[in-house]
């Protein structure tokens, strides 16, 4: 068992108070154990004491979608979600998607690979969670047609406005999971 | 946000017991609750998770109906099969509403108890009398285009924002509490509340109460239903106005109609007098403006919002128009026919 609590700057890596609870994670297949303040967002533990920084802070209102992960295969804005109210929850951030991809000898995951191949992106900010949110939907199983991927993506902003090709990179990872 | 402290609630006993202290809240989801203690809007000092609770199903009910737990999703609601397939203006209402990550999160007992997104409620350095008691109100002479133009007060134009609950005003359905008295089940007309002179109160709930479920009658009208709903963006963006339609017909003639508004008021909005009307009247477009003029009666704009009388109008009459033709709005496909 791996028991860390940062020393930091952030809320996230404050030292223990009296309301510190102990709970643990799976994350990105890894169990980590926490004793944590309840007023952490997943999203602020994930980067602050995992240093997973591929999560991104937007607006940390759940109004631009940058903070997805995946929750139990579920798409939540993790900058709304409490680490405590989480324990036992298994995390897949982009790291962790990253990986997959490794693992099955692509180098990339299929949805960076084809984020890469439709030019999906200019700053790249919103990229990590775009993925996520983009696995998130495959998860689902409700979106099949363009408009539908569309729309099933209105919770992840691109300011650069990248839409047009974020779409055609879900569509086509869509398309190949379905002939699968 | 401010500190607090932390309790996992085990039994429904044990988070009525926690939740009846003062400065304490229920936490589900969190979707809403979290941002607002962001925002230094909500500073509880106490959060009672309520995650662990045995209110994560839907199940049938005898007679035909459906009862949502409390702690059930948003997603998993509306792409329940017997939502889809008895409920589909519930389903609609709900996937017209936030985004899919949050609708992953967020549960119906805290899709019911969200808070207004007034924007003067959400800045405390701004007057707000549902945020401060006494304070004023910010929006009245401010920026409005949001705001209510029905059952407003002069201490409070807010709208209630959930999508959803439109839906349950024209379902009729129940929510069932419990608490520190007894269990009651509240009918949704009488759940939410407008401001009055009290615009803290959103709802009817009692200190320490806590909805375990709605129930939604065997009455499904899942043939002649649309959610319609117009906001400045085409997706995830809050209603200027919605409208829910539940429509039974004979032949032409309308045997019984409900019409709920979103966007407009501190709650669901119905008309008994215009729904009455309308009952074993033709499915015709003077019909449906009549109807209209009769729900929008006393709408009152405050400068911003004004555009919105008229809209609620035309919205009205398109989505009878929608129920009656059996082409409900479709959620993906905006064109509005």
């Amino acid at each position: 068992m791996d028991t860390r609590v940062f020393g930091g700057t952030s809320q996230a890596g404050a030292a223990q108070s009296s309301e510190a609870i102990g709970i643990s994670l799976v994350i990105n297949g890894r169990r980590r154990d926490f004793v944590i303040e309840p007023w952490v967002t997943l999203l602020d533990l994930l980067r602050e004491q995992e240093h997973l920084t591929g999560t991104k802070k937007g607006c940390d209102h759940g109004q631009c979608g940058a903070c997805t992960v995946l929750v139990d295969g579920k798409r939540i804005n993790s900058c709304l979600a409490l680490a405590v109210a989480r324990d036992g929850a298994q995390v897949t951030t982009i790291e962790g998607l990253a990986c997959e991809g490794l693992a099955e000898g692509h180098g990339l995951h299929p949805l960076q690979q084809a984020f890469v191949d439709h030019d999906a992106l200019q700053c790249g900010y919103c990229t990590p969670g775009q993925i996520c949110s983009a696995q998130g939907l495959i998860n689902e199983g409700h979106a099949r047609s363009r408009d539908e991927v569309r729309e099933s993506m209105s919770g992840n902003l691109c300011r650069c406005g990248a839409y047009t090709n974020i779409a055609a990179a879900v569509m086509e990872v869509l398309e190949k999971a379905d002939t699968r | 946000m401010n500190r607090f402290s932390y309790v996992r609630a085990a039994g429904v006993a044990e988070a009525v017991r926690e939740g009846s202290a003062r400065q304490v809240r229920f936490l589900a989801g969190g979707t809403n609750l979290v941002d607002l203690m962001k925002e230094n809007v909500e500073r509880p000092q106490r959060l009672v998770d309520i995650n662990r609770l045995p209110l994560h199903k839907i199940d049938d009910l005898e007679g035909g109906g459906l009862r949502l737990g409390a702690l059930v999703t948003n997603a998993d609601t509306a792409y329940d099969p017997r939502v889809e397939r008895r409920y589909p203006l519930l389903a609609s209402a709900i996937l017209a509403g936030a985004s899919p990550q949050l609708r992953n999160a967020a549960t119906n007992g805290g899709n019911l108890n969200q808070r207004t997104r007034c924007y003067y409620f959400y800045d405390p350095a701004t007057a707000c009398n549902k945020r401060q008691p006494g304070s004023g109100c910010g929006a009245i002479g401010g920026v409005n285009r949001i705001h209510a133009i029905l059952g407003a007060s002069d201490q409070c134009i807010a709208t209630h924002p959930s999508d959803m609950c439109v839906a349950l005003a024209a379902l009729d359905a129940q929510v069932r509490v419990t608490g520190p008295d007894a269990d009651r089940v509240i009918a949704f007309s009488e759940y939410h509340r407008l401001p009055g002179d009290q615009p803290w109160r959103d709802n009817d709930l009692r200190p320490g109460e806590l909805v375990t479920a709605i129930d939604l009658p065997a009455e499904d009208f899942s043939s002649h239903y649309t959610y319609l709903k117009l906001r400045d963006r085409l997706s995830y963006a809050f209603a200027l106005v919605s409208v829910a339609v539940a429509m039974r017909l004979d032949g032409e003639r309308i045997t019984e109609v409900r019409v709920a508004l979103g966007g407009v008021a501190h709650k669901p909005w119905r008309s008994p007098v215009a729904e009455s009307g309308l009952a074993g009247e033709k499915a015709s477009q003077a019909n449906f403006l009549a109807a209209a003029h009769v729900l929008t009666e006393g709408a009152v704009g405050q400068g911003g919002n004004d555009f919105k009388i008229e809209l609620a109008r035309r919205a009205i009459v398109r989505a009878l128009k929608q129920a009656a033709n059996g082409t409900p709005q479709s959620q993906t496909d905006k064109r509005v026919f």
